[in-house]
């Protein structure tokens, strides 16, 4: 090795400390890169795969009921490349060692011709046997969640009447990688699922010979969605069609394509606050070492080494760094990244799922953190460079102060001279001090945006679950059932008081606009389901005109006063004018809302489409038994099982997530105020050191050294917490869609949260520096030339 | 007249200091002869050791002229000088300049990797007695041992100039002869003009010439008759 290559790495070795700090940041920044991208990527590269191989459908359409002609008739539209008609039912089910009922989407599969669209990937067990009649296959999620292994066998209520089928087999389907129930919010792996079974015996069963009551439709190169879409209304109007829609209004597509935008906003995000600040604190290590290396680079200058070899010398030690932060990024986002691939492993399912990470990506993460590098040391270099050796020889001027802006204020006369020299030094740089002010309120950004994800999901979760909807359990009937059904469900063990209401499938329309949603009808005075925003201010059912959620008014753009066009999607299909007479901002679902008898009135029928409940916990049990030998009741949600089966998964993603960001500011925090109070140290090690002999106590020589530190900290974290709620307000205003509108919500909890972590990490760094300040040797310090 | 190796003529140098105007050359005149042993004397701040950075290549005069045999180095041009430094000359400095974290030997081996035919760092080494110390770092080694690795690693690329400023400045009379004896056996044995700058007078008694500097001017310029031999001289 040449003797100038062992330099470089005793350096290295010498500031290991710093260097540490540095690469550790630089890791974080390739580590979210990598764990982003990679999870990215596998995701993409998995979906892309499945959809492609079991031939996902793009247009999907739900009806009432449809002769079998229909279809061909919608396979004759242009553009359109194959149609799958089959028979979607919702099922009650009786599962094995599940106490409650729980509520199953029933499809048929083809049995006189091959499957042509969604076709299913058989993970365990076997196909159907067409021949028999009792045989289904089930849902992965809802097997495992519910040990039905192939062979047990589990009670369905079809058409009024239990019967007992067998499960053969475990499916996957390109139609519900995100398995949630049709109009529910949350999915319930125990308490809902789906299941397959041959055509002839659900026709049977449901008195659906030779027609279908949905259709998915694949389309040709070439098609437009749009007019397949218009097209297959048209032809479905007579048949109760529900509106065509496409893969983007596709609740399984939409909500992983969703997660997928996080991800990638994620993967652009940390890589650019991590190596933007690796890039800050480059810098002024690297100026350090130069200036510190001053005598050293005009030796090497002095016997003939060239420009070009000194700025290649003090290069290769960034580079060093940086790469070993690469490695260990690169290392860490692996692991990470596929931990995270096995947490969506858990919400998205996929035939198989294969984590890679592609020789781009990581050329991707070493280009950008290259170039991180270069950008921070560029300048030192470049001064590394430019030094006349002759200058280098002498001792350095003293650093320039002069009476400025601070002395101007006055502020100085009241301080004392350790605060003066406290004030003065980080006035002398204001860059570096802005930078790293910029840098602790960046770690604190990361802290509450991270807790803000937190915060809203639990003021969602709390304003929907625990003021909006108020029920133990809701019921849907199989049809839509007569006024009198109210009084059997009060007669059912345990019901304390039924709620019943009506939905109904609508199009509202506004100028040129149009939107689908559900009107709901619900009674009066109403106490388990209430229409209430977050300002929990309940709005009672209007007797006349609708009310809207807030969201699907702007995007009809109609305000209340207007008067929108009801179209109802079945039945009647009614037409009818409507004013808007409130909007409510309702954060999760969009609804539109009248109360009961207006909507019975305007159906001009009786019926009730189910009923929200509340039950006596004590009885429970008995409610249960009775509500299973309910043949009305198609489908039962219990919302609190629900809620909490969603927070046991949730619980686990989110501790990851916190630790993560507890782990990823740590590190700012350290890298900041360690290097800080490391280069403050070397720079002013005499200064500090003649005080100690003028007669200042360790305690106030560190007080000196570390102040700078303990002031960009206190001015980092309130910047931090004014940049965090600047971003979390950004990502809450990406975040209004028809699904979710995410609330503006931080508690005091996540930022006393960040401030705990940001001072915990500055207060350690700061104790590792000052053992080292109370070690100055004030001899040698005064003695040797610096 | 034995050959000019260095040869400056009506020497300039006016530099910066902070915020202070320092005028450290004024119209210096003045040639460096093969093989000889030249002392440059003078208090501090006299401008010795800015005549001694410009003569080397490590600074540039304000105005005048500075040749190197019959090349032009006041036109040389950073890349230029950087090779005059890397061919030519060899530096030994007051404060040693060692590169801390490279070994005796290793700090000697930075400068023969770049040069053309160089002693091995280890023969260096033993020309100034340290064939024991080759594994040593700078922090094991004394001031003296210090001096003389960089003495090593200044003549081990064999120079024809060896510039070297107030190397015994930070040294004890015993070590500083040692220093010295090592310099002039380099002068003799390796045939290399060396020049010494120094505020000590007695050392000007081993050389064969002496400059006087004052306030940045050559005040005199005197040929001793017989130099004295390194243990003649006390101080």
């Amino acid at each position: 090795m040449r003797a100038i290559h062992r330099k470089l790495w005793r350096d290295l070795w010498h500031m290991r400390g710093q260097a540490l700090a540095v690469a550790l940041i630089v890791a974080s920044g390739i580590a979210s890169f990598v764990t982003a991208r990679s999870a990215y990527d596998s995701l993409w590269a998995s979906h892309v795969e499945y959809y492609r191989a079991y031939r996902f459908a793009s247009v999907f359409a739900s009806l009432k009921r449809a002769p079998l002609v229909v279809a061909s008739r919608i396979a004759e539209l242009p553009g359109v490349e194959a149609v799958e008609p089959r028979v979607v039912l919702g099922v009650t089910l009786d599962v094995p060692g599940l106490p409650e009922a729980a509520s199953a989407r029933l499809l048929s599969l083809p049995d006189r011709r091959p499957q042509l669209l969604n076709l299913l990937h058989i993970r365990r067990g076997r196909a159907l046997d067409l021949s028999r009649s009792d045989e289904v296959l089930v849902s992965v999620p809802f097997a495992e969640a519910n040990g039905l292994t192939p062979g047990r066998r589990l009670g369905a209520l079809i058409n009024g009447r239990w019967q007992s089928l067998q499960v053969v087999g475990w499916a996957l389907s390109p139609e519900y990688i995100f398995e949630i129930p049709a109009q529910g919010l949350l999915p319930d792996k125990r308490r809902f699922g789906t299941l397959w079974m041959g055509e002839r015996a659900v026709a049977r069963a449901f008195d659906m010979e030779g027609a279908f009551n949905d259709v998915s439709v694949s389309l040709g190169p070439g098609a437009n969605e749009k007019t397949v879409i218009e097209g297959i209304d048209r032809l479905l109007e007579r048949y109760g069609g529900l509106g065509a829609y496409g893969r983007e209004d596709h609740p399984s597509h939409a909500r992983f394509i969703q997660e997928f935008d996080e991800l990638r906003a994620w993967g652009r995000l940390m890589p650019a606050i991590f190596l933007g600040i690796a890039a800050f604190l480059l810098q002024i290590v690297t100026t350090r070492v130069v200036f510190m290396q001053r005598d050293q680079i005009a030796v090497l200058k002095a016997f003939g080494y060239g420009n070009g070899a000194v700025a290649r010398h003090y290069l290769s030690l960034v580079m060093l760094i940086v790469a070993a932060g690469v490695v260990l990024g690169i290392g860490a986002g692996l692991r990470v990244g596929r931990g995270l691939l096995d947490q969506y492993a858990e919400y998205f399912r996929f035939p198989q799922m294969r984590h890679e990470l592609s020789p781009a990506l990581v050329a991707w993460g070493l280009a950008i953190s290259a170039l991180a590098a270069l950008l921070g040391a560029l300048g030192a270099v470049r001064r590394a460079v430019a030094l006349p050796p002759a200058e280098a020889m002498r001792p350095e001027a003293p650093a320039r102060f002069r009476a400025g802006f601070l002395e101007r204020t006055g502020l100085l006369a009241v301080t004392s001279p350790a605060g003066r020299i406290l004030l003065r030094n980080l006035a002398r740089r204001p860059g570096r001090l802005a930078l790293s002010v910029l840098s602790i309120a960046l770690a604190v950004t990361v802290l509450v945006v991270g807790r803000y994800f937190l915060d809203a999901i639990d003021l969602v979760m709390d304003v929907h679950f625990w003021t909006v909807e108020r029920e133990q359990a809701t019921v849907l009937f199989t049809e839509p059932l007569a006024a009198r059904v109210r009084h059997d469900l009060l007669r059912v063990p345990g019901v304390l008081r039924v709620e019943p209401f009506r939905a109904v499938p609508v199009r509202l329309r506004f100028g040129p606009r149009r939107e689908r949603t559900v009107l709901f009808g619900l009674t009066p005075g109403a106490e388990l389901r209430r229409i209430v925003g977050p300002g929990r201010q309940e709005i009672p059912p209007p007797p006349e005109g609708v009310v809207l959620t807030d969201f699907l008014a702007r995007t009809l753009g109609a305000r209340t006063g207007d008067v929108v066009t009801l179209e109802v999607l079945e039945g009647s299909r009614t037409v009818r004018e409507s004013p808007i007479v409130a909007q409510v901002d309702e954060l999760l679902g969009t609804y539109a809302y009248m109360e009961l008898g207006a909507l019975r009135r305007l159906l001009g029928e009786e019926a009730l489409s189910g009923a929200y409940l509340a039950v006596d916990p004590l009885r429970n049990q008995a409610f249960n038994a009775a509500l299973k030998a309910t043949p009305a009741v198609g489908g039962v949600s219990m919302r609190e099982a629900a809620i909490r089966s969603y927070q046991e998964t949730i619980a686990d993603v989110f501790s990851t997530f916190t630790t993560i960001l507890i782990a990823l500011a740590a590190v700012i925090a350290v890298g900041v105020v360690y290097n800080g109070a490391r280069i403050t140290l070397s720079e002013r090690g005499r200064e500090l050191a003649s005080l100690r002999v003028l007669g200042f106590t360790r305690g106030e020589v560190a007080a000196m050294l570390l102040g700078e530190q303990a002031t960009v900290t206190v001015l980092g974290i309130p910047l931090g917490f004014l940049m965090g709620y600047g971003l979390s307000g950004l990502i809450a205003r990406a975040y209004q869609n028809e699904l979710i509108r995410m609330p503006l919500v931080i508690t005091e909890a996540s930022y006393a949260f960040s401030f705990l972590v940001i001072v915990g990490a500055a207060v350690a760094s700061g104790l590792v520096v000052k053992r080292r300040s109370d070690r100055l040797d004030l001899v040698a310090v005064l003695k040797t030339r610096e | 007249m034995p050959e000019a190796v260095l040869r400056a003529r009506g020497l300039e140098k006016v530099y910066r200091m902070g915020e202070v105007e320092v005028r450290a050359l004024h119209n210096v005149d003045l040639d460096l002869y093969r093989g000889e042993m030249f002392v440059l004397l003078g208090p501090s701040g006299s401008g010795k050791s800015t005549l001694l950075n410009i003569l080397g290549g490590l600074d540039v005069p304000s105005s005048g002229t500075i040749h190197f045999f019959d090349h032009d180095l006041t036109a040389a041009d950073e890349r230029e000088l950087t090779r005059f430094r890397r061919e030519h000359v060899g530096f030994v400095f007051q404060f040693y300049n060692l590169i801390p974290s490279l070994t005796a030997r290793e700090n000697v081996a930075l400068v023969t990797e770049i040069a053309e035919s160089p002693l091995d760092p280890a023969e260096a080494l033993g020309l100034v007695g340290l064939q024991e110390r080759l594994d040593h770092f700078p922090a094991q080694l004394s001031g003296g041992e210090q001096q003389r690795v960089a003495i090593a690693r200044a003549v081990a690329k064999r120079p024809d100039v060896l510039l070297c400023d107030e190397p015994t400045g930070a040294l004890d009379v015993q070590t500083g002869k040692l220093v010295l004896d090592v310099l002039a056996r380099v002068n003799r044995e390796l045939g290399a003009t060396v020049a010494v700058i120094t505020h000590n007078a007695a050392i000007a008694r081993m050389a064969d010439r002496v400059v006087r500097m004052h306030s940045g001017e050559i005040a005199s310029v005197v040929a001793n008759e017989r130099r004295a031999a390194v243990d003649e001289i006390e101080w």
